[in-house]
């Protein structure tokens, strides 16, 4: 694609953004939208630390921007960007700014940065001149060339852009030092003109990589620009480069220009503006010598910035009265769909959520569990006990309850490596599993058979007494229905070698619940069963589910209905699975500290019991 | 982000250090003692035990020259001399150049003497760097100045292919050769080491090696993360007469704690005209308005704020400006400017959110002190930064009047000093 030398940028220009600025580039995709570009102006973008994709809007749709690590690669991958808005910082700004110089494809390279030294950018500038290309910058915004192409965050918002009329060409070329006065320029010349053909900050930094003159030269040059308005500053003599060029006859076009600083003889020496170039070091920098210069050699300077756009007037009204310039048709502009986050934010829109959630709020200054700082957690030492009350209760438990299911825990922690959960975890542990697969491998054997009853205990035994059953009806009714008592038998202990862990439970509760009742009903259960049977005392399972009930119905906290919805919902199994965690991260970790090889079963542990040949064979 | 000067103490003691990895037969020896107010004169000695067997010279070393016409320079003195002559300066007041200012540094070194005086600089511009040298330095360089050689090293050519030998040779016959040496030497010292400007002014030979009597330098401070180890702890001293207040000084250590930008200089604690304009741009436009208008006396303040400073920097910052104008009542009341252009990225609200604060918080003072306040500025989210400063307004119970981008940027300016100051 051949460009004229003076085009920097036009409806066709394709860029490379370098550094992942994504409200930038969504910035400069929402400007080609309303320009009506017939496709995006970024190519691709440059991240270093991630090649990939990247999506952002255009329009209301969504497309998908490539992302490279190098500007080697993007580069080779897109020929036809000519542009790269360089966003990388002061440190790193100098190599990749020389880096996409040396690509022959990229033309002009705009830098960000502040705080490039002056040394590096004299570098980049020249570098820039021998090869025949354009570095707008360092320290600036960058520019933009109306309704055709936008560096970065120029011009601020949408509203701004539509306010100045950003999104079609005017006949004003306009070129200042400083990035925040640009937007600001680009307001007052739409108010007193047709508007902006193209605007650039070269930045406020002793040596810019383009100069004030580099720019003007461009829009002398280019046709569709008929005059020219300038912002310098004082310091450097960067003006006189103009100045000379006026006298030269090699700017024809009207030029409005004023140089900002006049304020600084009465203001102490030593005073450093806040532009590093912003210094005069004799009195030809001045910004009074200056503008002196200017009028003397026929610019159209104002007596103060006050006047800048009433001289940006009549020299336009000049134009339109010669017949250069001529009024035109405003464009259809289109919208820009709001921004979800941005609406959100201002309270204009709302939208239902899909998840609710009661147990923590991480958003805020503190992490909140139920409602309740973490801070007053810790400093009430609520303890495992008083977390498991909020997180899963959402309730502060008194004391005694938030200890019991410490106790609880404590209890089922483990239960040594030969029962399924241990063994299963072991066995994946040493097949070479990590602890989170092989604490699953553990967890996933908890149900019906294995620590799973502490659920159906207590549902079981809560329904028998609310419906008034006796212990009698009750065993009576589960033997009819075929179904073994939840809680009730254990494999090993018995009425004579009683579970330790059950009379721990049992003791605690007796001191210190207000009432046992439950527990009651079920030992009268266990009287009964045991006289059939030795092994089938209460188990521990049985004894923590009949006593989670007893707590909750006896400690006021909580109301029927919650009791009830506790049950069904399977809260208590979560105490067992949560216990039980501890014990089999225990062996998990076991066997890997002793290196523990892959696990086989023993043949001689296993009948094989083969079926005949006959017996596989179809039988019809 | 600018060129600072530095102390001559440190130019030389860089030099001292750093010039013999570009010169191997560099024989200077850096015997250099700074004094300031708190030094142990005794400890020092101790430290340098030259200063107690030399001859030396004392002079301040407060970025400023032309020391030996302001007769602040004692040469071949001993150290008693020296403290004597300490004694009798440090903490004097003494006008420089038309500004008035206290000697509170000073450098010692030993006393060379010499016949001849040299003359080299360096300085820096668009296309690359300029080399200065003569023959004939000290204070006659200037009277001789079709005496010096001129040396024009291109930014990207750089000094290696560049022969000195020719031109130094019709000046400098003999010396020529370790003269071009020396200067080939030093042009890669300063470009290396991060220096915008430096002089010598004068350096001799003392036998057959060279040392440097006079020298003055700026560094790029933007230069800083690539010349962290070698300038190591180097202060940037302010300018001569120019002590930072309390309050500067605090929002210098803000700005360099974050990637915005926030400068303040009181020019005029007592003055009536105070302004918070963001960017660094407008900040000039608005203080030109303001001299324009007739009332660069009443400027109080010069400063700015941009780079999307975040809510707590605005807090700070306009705290303390409000702090700063309310301690003097003036009966004629005063103003406080809010500027600022159109911003491209720097939130407004966010800013202002920062501002409103501060506002609230001074408000009995702002009431005190009769202060009006106006308002422009445009950018993202200026609506509701608006708003929030019109709310602000009504409930402040000082005056706020607000304008946006509708309004042109200095407008508030006239309005301001002609509508509230008289």
């Amino acid at each position: 694609m051949s460009r004229k030398d003076y085009v920097l940028f036009d409806k066709k220009t394709k860029a490379f953004v370098y550094g992942y600025q994504t409200n930038a580039i969504q910035r400069m995709l929402d400007f080609d939208y309303i320009c009506n570009r017939e496709s995006p102006s970024i190519s691709a973008i440059i991240n270093p630390s991630r090649a990939g994709i990247h999506k952002a809007f255009w329009g209301t749709k969504e497309i998908i921007l490539p992302m490279y690590k190098t500007i080697a690669l993007a580069a080779a991958a897109y020929p036809e960007a000519d542009v790269m808005v360089n966003f990388a910082s002061h440190r790193s700004a100098f190599e990749t700014t020389m880096e996409a110089l040396q690509e022959g494809s990229i033309r002009t390279v705009a830098v960000i940065a502040e705080g490039v030294p002056e040394r590096q950018s004299r570098i980049m500038s020249a570098t820039a001149r021998k090869l025949g290309k354009t570095v707008i910058g360092p320290a600036t915004v960058g520019g933009m060339a109306a309704g055709a192409f936008r560096i970065g965050n120029t011009a601020g918002t949408i509203e701004n852009i539509i306010a100045s009329k950003l999104y079609r060409p005017g006949c004003v070329g306009f070129v200042s030092k400083s990035g925040g006065m640009l937007n600001e320029a680009f307001n007052i010349i739409s108010r007193n003109s047709d508007g902006i053909y193209e605007g650039v900050a070269i930045g406020g930094d002793r040596y810019p990589g383009s100069n004030l003159l580099d720019h003007i030269l461009r829009y002398e040059a280019n046709p569709a620009i008929k005059m020219i308005a300038c912002l310098g500053e004082l310091g450097g003599e960067d003006e006189y480069k103009i100045i000379q060029a006026l006298k030269e006859g090699r700017i024809t076009k009207p030029l409005v220009a004023w140089v900002t600083g006049t304020c600084s003889p009465v203001l102490p020496a030593s005073v450093q503006f806040g532009h590093a170039g912003a210094k005069a070091d004799t009195q030809k920098e001045t910004a009074q010598a200056k503008n002196d210069a200017f009028r003397e050699a026929g610019a159209y300077v104002p007596t103060s910035f006050d006047g800048y756009g009433d001289t940006v007037r009549l020299v336009y009204e000049m134009l339109l009265e010669k017949g250069l310039v001529k009024k035109f048709a405003e464009p259809q502009v289109p919208r820009i769909p709001a921004d979800y986050g941005k609406s959100l934010a201002s309270g204009d829109i709302r939208r239902p959520t899909t998840f609710i959630c009661t147990v923590s709020d991480d958003r805020g200054e503190e992490l909140l569990y139920a409602g309740k700082k973490l801070s007053s957690v810790l400093d009430q030492k609520m303890g495992i006990g008083g977390v498991i009350g909020l997180l899963w209760f959402k309730k502060e438990l008194p004391d005694y309850a938030s200890q019991f299911i410490e106790l609880v825990l404590q209890i089922v922690a483990d239960h040594g490596s030969a029962v399924s959960g241990a063994h299963n975890s072991i066995v994946a542990s040493c097949a070479g599993k990590d602890l989170i697969s092989s604490l699953c491998s553990g967890l996933l054997t908890i149900g019906p058979r294995f620590g799973g009853a502490i659920d159906d205990a207590a549902r079981e035994f809560k329904r028998a007494k609310e419906t008034g059953m006796t212990p009698e009806q009750f065993v009576g009714d589960m033997k009819k229905r075929g179904i073994n008592i939840p809680g009730i038998g254990h494999k090993i202990k018995s009425v004579k070698n009683p579970d330790k862990r059950v009379q721990l439970l049992i003791a605690y509760a007796r001191s210190n619940f207000p009432s046992t009742g439950l527990l009651n009903y079920a030992l009268q259960v266990e009287k009964l069963t045991t006289a059939k049977k030795g092994n089938l005392i209460l188990n521990v399972d049985g004894c923590i589910g009949i006593l989670f009930l007893d707590l909750m119905s006896s400690c006021g906290a909580f109301s029927k209905a919650e009791i009830d919805e506790v049950v069904r919902l399977g809260y208590l199994n979560g105490l067992f699975a949560l216990g039980r965690s501890i014990g089999l991260i225990g062996h998990i970790l076991d066997q890997k500290r002793l290196g523990a090889r892959l696990y086989r079963h023993p043949a001689e542990d296993i009948a094989y019991m083969m079926p005949s040949e006959e017996d596989i064979q179809c039988k019809r | 982000m600018a060129q600072r000067g530095i102390r001559e103490y440190d130019a030389k003691r860089l030099l001292a250090k750093y010039l013999p990895e570009y010169l191997n037969d560099f024989s200077y020896r850096g015997d250099l003692a700074l004094v300031g107010p708190e030094t142990d004169l005794e400890g020092l000695a101790n430290t340098n035990p030259w200063l107690r067997t030399e001859r030396l010279v004392v002079k301040p070393d407060q970025l400023f020259g032309k020391r030996g016409k302001y007769g602040l320079v004692l040469l071949d003195a001993n150290w008693d001399g020296v403290k004597k002559y300490l004694n009798e300066n440090m903490g004097a007041e003494v006008v420089v150049g038309g500004i008035a200012g206290k000697l509170t540094h000073f450098l010692i070194e030993p006393f060379i003497p010499h016949d001849e005086e040299l003359y080299v600089a360096i300085s820096s511009d668009y296309d690359g760097d300029n080399i200065f040298i003569s023959p004939q330095g000290g204070i006659s360089v200037e009277e001789n100045w079709d005496r010096v050689i001129r040396v024009h090293v291109d930014a990207l050519e750089g000094i290696d292919n560049m022969d000195l030998r020719a031109q130094l040779e019709r000046s400098l016959a003999g010396k020529a050769a370790s003269v071009e040496k020396f200067v080939l030497a030093l042009y890669q010292f300063y470009a290396e080491l991060g220096f915008a400007y430096l002089e010598i002014n004068p350096f001799a030979f003392h036998g057959s090696s060279i040392v440097p009597l006079d020298m003055v330098a700026k560094l790029d401070d933007a230069e800083e993360y690539w010349q962290r180890k070698r300038w190591d702890s180097l202060a940037f001293p302010e300018p001569f007469g120019r002590s930072l207040s309390r309050e500067e000084q605090f929002i210098k250590d803000l700005d360099s704690k974050t990637g915005a930008s926030l400068k303040l200089t009181i020019l005029n604690p007592e003055g009536r005209v105070w302004t918070m304009v963001a960017g660094g741009g407008a900040s000039v436009i608005y203080a030109d308005t303001i001299c324009d208008l007739g009332y660069a006396r009443e400027m109080a303040n010069y400063g700015e704020y941009s780079g999307d400073p975040n809510t707590e920097e605005t807090y700070y910052y306009t705290k303390t400006i409000l702090d700063l104008m309310t301690r003097h009542i003036s009966p004629e009341g005063k103003v406080l400017l809010i500027g600022g252009a159109i911003a491209n990225f720097t939130d407004v609200a966010k800013t202002f959110k920062g501002v409103v604060m501060a506002l609230e918080e001074e408000k009995e003072k702002l009431q005190a002190a009769g202060v009006k306040i106006y308002v422009r500025r445009g950018g993202p989210n200026f609506e509701q930064g608006l708003k929030l400063m019109r709310e602000e307004g009504l409930k402040l119970g000082v005056p706020i009047e607000v304008y946006g981008p509708e309004t042109h940027m200095t407008r508030i300016v006239p309005l301001a000093l002609e509508g509230a100051m008289q």
